[in-house]
């Protein structure tokens, strides 16, 4: 017993699996890797998808991996667990601190993973096991590699909750992962996979499918761990500016190679690669037009009082506003044992023709449903929907075919929103045939058109949505929603499944296409970049219900509403500089709140 | 095939066609294509021209397998690649041939000399005629007047089971249609507009279920030979009702064994429906007829077809469990499952009466159950095969001569990629 097992610094326990090369001090290289390599198995050859790559991580260092889908950031982190398809083998050399990790036999590796190294996954809900306790998955971490008996191993999972601001660890600790919030459940997956001290932590796009503001606090709480543990980490994101809020240093990477490779301050202010020019270029900032915050006129933003919701906006001329919801509600019945949800309640807004306004708000808000009550996909149960002047609140099938002319959607999946059995020609041309009856010839000329004007060749009319990259089904996606030239384009989400410089381009074919147009538009999003480079006003939702409303200048610059406040100092710039000091502003907000989410 | 196509219209690949398009500044296109750095040039051409770039890592393998190619074809490449399935086919296939040549097809008479089955000298104990060599010992190869040798009348034994082939098929295949219709217009009903009708149609679905298969097989049995008598119908009607049982036996079963597919395509269609292609052609303005044939069937035939085949399948050795216990098919018209039950006494003396249909049925139900097999691994993209070591080895060689080969090459390429026509020039490369 005395001879070989180490101590834990936490706790007296006696640990089972191996430890390579002792303790660390902040700044001792852990990690060197060179020449990795990883390859992939596709039909009849090897194909390359992270090459020649080599870098060093320091013990207390962030080493930010980003790169756009596909470019093989995060294959090449996880090569190092051999944790690749069965498919992929790793070839180099990457030296966990005296332990060559490459070509490591599964046994030996079992005692790695977990212990030496850990990975936070991108997916809370699916990487905690549905059917065990959250308490369970950390003390089974623990005892997998601790010689520790399960009361001890019990106190020492609760310390670690405590340790990321899990409220109340003793009673969550019995919880299932469904009981517990998407950011709660983010905490565990960080707590586990803290359990073993590990020497590299992994992070795979930590906070992606988290809301702005989740996303702050799970940030606040990683940057307070990188100070507490002595690992470290490799964080694999494609968002600039959560790069910018944790990195020290940066590697980009396109299509496996490494592009550049510097520290955060070299790669954001002085940017060597083309490449990296572009992704930056392609990142939307937060009020980067504004030029001061000084104003003379004081805002005029309309935001939710005290249990009176927000009013009608004046109408800005005669005309029937493209959209105009009054008093609308929408609720989902009840389904067997589960009650009724009103998913949006005194729901007022005016889209004039040809306007566009931002809707924004956080996953679960109902900003989607309303997008969808908007094109009588959802029935409106209180108030009254005028789209065009058509009233469609208690419109029938019948009665609202001549409408389905004059409004278009857009939705969040480009990949999900096409046919997959059809050529994306005849997806295009489907609403045409069903309004028009147009046919051969007439119908070809109509459908080329708009594959003119979202700028896609001619010939892809014949190819099949597999075929096609995300952005360019998006393109299509909005060709086909174009095609009956509608008055009004509820677009939902439209880029957030995109990369950052499709995205950039998607958007830009968005303004030409509503200048060209002139298209109502109702844009959804959560990302309020985003919105604010496309919309004239934005509404906010919370909870069901619209807080503010206002011009999109004053809502960026000088919100009014506290969400609106929280939801603006949340989102992180593409600035190291600028975040830094929106990161206190960030977190004295959270911490005046007391928010754990 | 469709890849020539592609070629010689325009460059086959996503992420070049983005670049290429006409939109966005200069600089955007050029991200990539560094002309100072040879290495990458070259990297560029092999990794690029086989995997669309968004979704590279994760994807990888689709990417490549999937250019310009129908979902059809994808499907049939696939297919075609499983051996099980296309054992299957095979068989079958000579099955189907050997009988429809040897006793013909309805009113056409076939090639074996013996059209009519009628009963005559027992030879040599009615043993088989065929002999194969290494088998039984015997020296060459023969068929002889009697194959499969001949029953206890001297009937000829392979004309009856090539007849009982037939009469098998019919029924497999007359079963499935009909189940497929049921099943397919109650399960995507049921799915499409759930609620009540979901409701009916399941419920409804439920009591079928109950229906035992054997009763139903002796009732429709007991009815062939009572009906005719009750009615009073002269000898012809009688006869054409007694041929035609296979048929009005295929039909009463396939109108019970719908279940399953029906329940299939539902759960299949409650997904499907919540995809956002449907909202989007309901936006569009589709009545539920067409978004339901041209939007959601087409995307659960890969259900439909499986469990169609396996049905199938299953209907073979249904028929003949039914024709053994006597509540199936029976004379004028021969059956495999007939031919075992009415020889089953001579077990012990003249075995081959009992291979033959035997051997018959299995080869049927087997051919049917592995291109099922092999139609749904075509169908599910998830199921990826993984090489032998060797062939990734070989492969792995192959790689680093031409990498050679390539970053020689490179130096020249870079110069015509930086100048808009990179596509065309990649791609023919690559290929």
């Amino acid at each position: 017993m005395s001879s070989t097992p180490s101590r834990s610094v936490f706790t007296d326990a006696i640990k089972l699996s191996k430890d390579t090369g002792g303790p660390v001090a902040k700044g001792d290289v852990i990690l060197d890797v060179k020449d990795l390599t990883v390859r992939f198995w596709v039909g009849q050859e090897w194909f390359t998808a992270v090459e020649n790559m080599s870098y060093q991580l320091r013990a207390g260092e962030v080493l930010a991996i980003v790169g756009e889908s596909g470019s093989g950031k995060t294959q090449s982190s996880m090569s190092l667990l051999g944790l690749l398809p069965p498919t992929g083998r790793a070839t180099g050399s990457a030296d966990l601190k005296g332990t060559e990790l490459v070509g490591m036999s599964i046994q030996e590796l079992r005692e790695v993973r977990g212990n030496e190294i850990s990975v936070i996954f991108q997916e809370p809900m699916t990487a905690l096991n549905p059917v065990y306790t959250v308490g369970f998955q950390i003390v089974e971490t623990l005892r997998t590699h601790y010689l520790i008996n399960p009361g001890a191993a019990k106190e020492r999972a609760i310390d670690l909750m405590r340790m990321v601001e899990i409220p109340d660890p003793e009673d969550s600790f019995n919880k299932f992962p469904h009981q517990l919030s998407g950011g709660q459940r983010q905490r565990i997956m960080i707590a586990q996979a803290l359990a073993c001290e590990p020497k590299l932590l992994i992070a795979d796009e930590p906070t992606t499918a988290l809301d702005v503001t989740v996303q702050a606090e799970i940030l606040k709480l990683m940057r307070q761990l990188r100070e507490r543990v002595s690992a470290g980490i490799i964080l694999i994101t494609h968002d600039m500016g959560v790069v910018a809020d944790m990195a020290d240093r940066i590697i980009v990477m396109k299509d496996g190679r490494v592009v550049e490779h510097g520290s955060s301050d070299e790669i954001f202010n002085h940017p060597q690669h083309p490449y990296t020019q572009q992704l930056l270029a392609s990142v939307p900032h937060l009020a980067e037009h504004v030029e001061s915050t000084e104003f003379d006129t004081p805002p005029r933003t309309v935001i939710e009082a005290e249990g009176t919701p927000v009013p009608l906006n004046e109408p800005l001329s005669d005309a029937a506003p493209a959209l105009l919801m009054e008093d609308v509600a929408i609720v989902y019945p009840k389904q067997g044992r589960r009650a009724e949800f009103r998913a949006a309640e005194h729901i007022n807004l005016r889209v004039e023709q040809g306007e566009v306004v931002g809707l924004v708000g956080e996953s679960g808000s109902g900003k989607t449903t309303i997008g969808r009550a908007a094109v009588a996909l959802l029935p409106v149960r209180e108030g009254r929907l005028t789209v065009a002047g058509h009233d469609i609140t208690n419109a029938s099938m019948k009665e609202l075919k001549p409408f389905r002319k004059t409004v278009g959607i857009v939705f969040q999946d480009p990949g999900s929103s096409l046919n997959p059995r059809l050529p994306v020609g005849e997806s295009i041309g489907e609403p045409l045939l069903l309004h028009e009856g147009l046919k051969g010839a007439d119908l070809s000329r109509r459908v080329e058109d708009l594959l003119d004007s979202v700028h896609l060749p001619r010939s892809m009319r014949n190819r099949y949505p597999h075929e096609l990259s995300g952005g360019q089904r998006q393109r299509i996606g909005i060709a086909r929603s174009l095609a009956l030239n509608p008055k009004l384009l509820i677009a939902d989400e439209p880029t957030s499944a995109l990369d950052v410089s499709v995205q950039a381009r998607v958007l830009k074919l968005f303004k030409e296409l509503q200048e060209q147009y002139g298209f109502a538009c109702l844009f959804i999003s959560h990302d309020l970049a985003v919105v604010e480079q496309v919309s004239t006003r934005i509404a906010v939702m919370h909870r069901g219900h619209l807080v503010e409303v206002g011009d999109t200048l004053d809502i960026v610059t000088r919100p009014q509403h506290p969400y609106t406040q929280r939801l603006l100092s949340a989102v992180p710039v593409p600035d190291p500089a600028e975040q830094r000091k929106r990161r206190e502003l960030r977190d004295a907000i959270i911490e005046r709140e007391h928010l754990v989410s | 095939m469709s890849n020539d196509r592609f070629q010689n219209n325009e460059p086959d690949d996503a992420d070049r066609l983005e670049q290429a398009l006409p939109d966005g500044p200069q600089a955007d296109r050029e991200i990539g294509v560094d002309a100072n750095d040879a290495g990458e040039a070259a990297s560029a051409r092999t990794g690029e021209a086989t995997a669309d770039a968004y979704g590279r890592g994760e994807g990888v393998g689709e990417g490549q397998e999937v250019q310009g190619l129908s979902q059809g074809q994808i499907v049939w490449s696939r297919f075609i690649r499983h051996r099980g399935a296309i054992f299957g086919l095979v068989t079958l296939g000579l099955v189907i041939l050997l009988s429809v040549l040897s006793m013909g097809i309805g009113p056409i008479p076939g090639l074996w000399r013996v059209q009519e089955i009628t009963s005559g000298d027992v030879i040599d104990g009615g043993r088989p005629t065929l002999s194969v060599p290494g088998i039984g010992g015997a020296t060459g190869f023969a068929i002889g007047a009697n194959p499969f040798g001949q029953d206890s009348l001297g009937r000829d034994y392979f004309a009856q089971v090539m007849l009982g082939v037939q009469t098998s098929l019919l029924v497999a295949f007359i079963l499935g249609i009909v189940a497929l219709l049921i099943g397919v217009t109650v399960g995507s009903a049921a799915g499409f507009y759930r609620g009540k009708v979901d409701m009916a149609l399941m419920r409804f679905t439920d009591l079928i279920i109950t229906l035992p298969v054997i009763v139903l097989g002796a009732v429709l049995g007991a009815l062939v030979s009572r009906v005719p008598l009750r009615i009073g119908a002269g000898p012809e009607l009688t006869a054409s009702i007694r041929e035609n049982m296979p048929v009005m036996l295929a039909v009463a079963l396939g109108c019970i064994l719908w279940t399953g597919l029906a329940r299939l395509v539902r759960s299949e269609f409650l997904t499907l429906r919540e995809r956002e292609f449907v909202d989007s052609a309901r936006v569009a303005g589709a009545s539920d007829w067409r978004i339901i044939t041209k939007h959601m069937l087409p995307n659960a035939i890969g259900v439909i077809v499986v469990n169609g085949t396996l049905l199938m399948s299953a209907a073979v050795t249904l028929e003949a469990a039914l024709s053994f216990v006597n509540f199936g098919i029976g004379p004028p018209n021969i059956s495999l499952g007939y031919l075992i039950s009415d020889n089953q006494g001579a077990f012990s003396t003249r075995p081959w009466l009992f291979w033959w249909p035997g051997l018959f049925i299995i080869l049927i139900a087997l051919s049917i159950n592995f291109i099922g097999d092999g139609l749904r691994d075509a169908f599910d993209p998830r199921t990826k095969k993984i090489p032998s070591a060797r062939a990734m080895a070989k492969a792995e060689k192959q790689l680093v001569a031409s990498r050679g080969a390539a970053s020689a090459q490179s130096n020249g390429a870079t110069a015509v990629q930086s100048n808009g026509a990179t596509a065309v020039q990649s791609k023919e490369d690559a290929s």
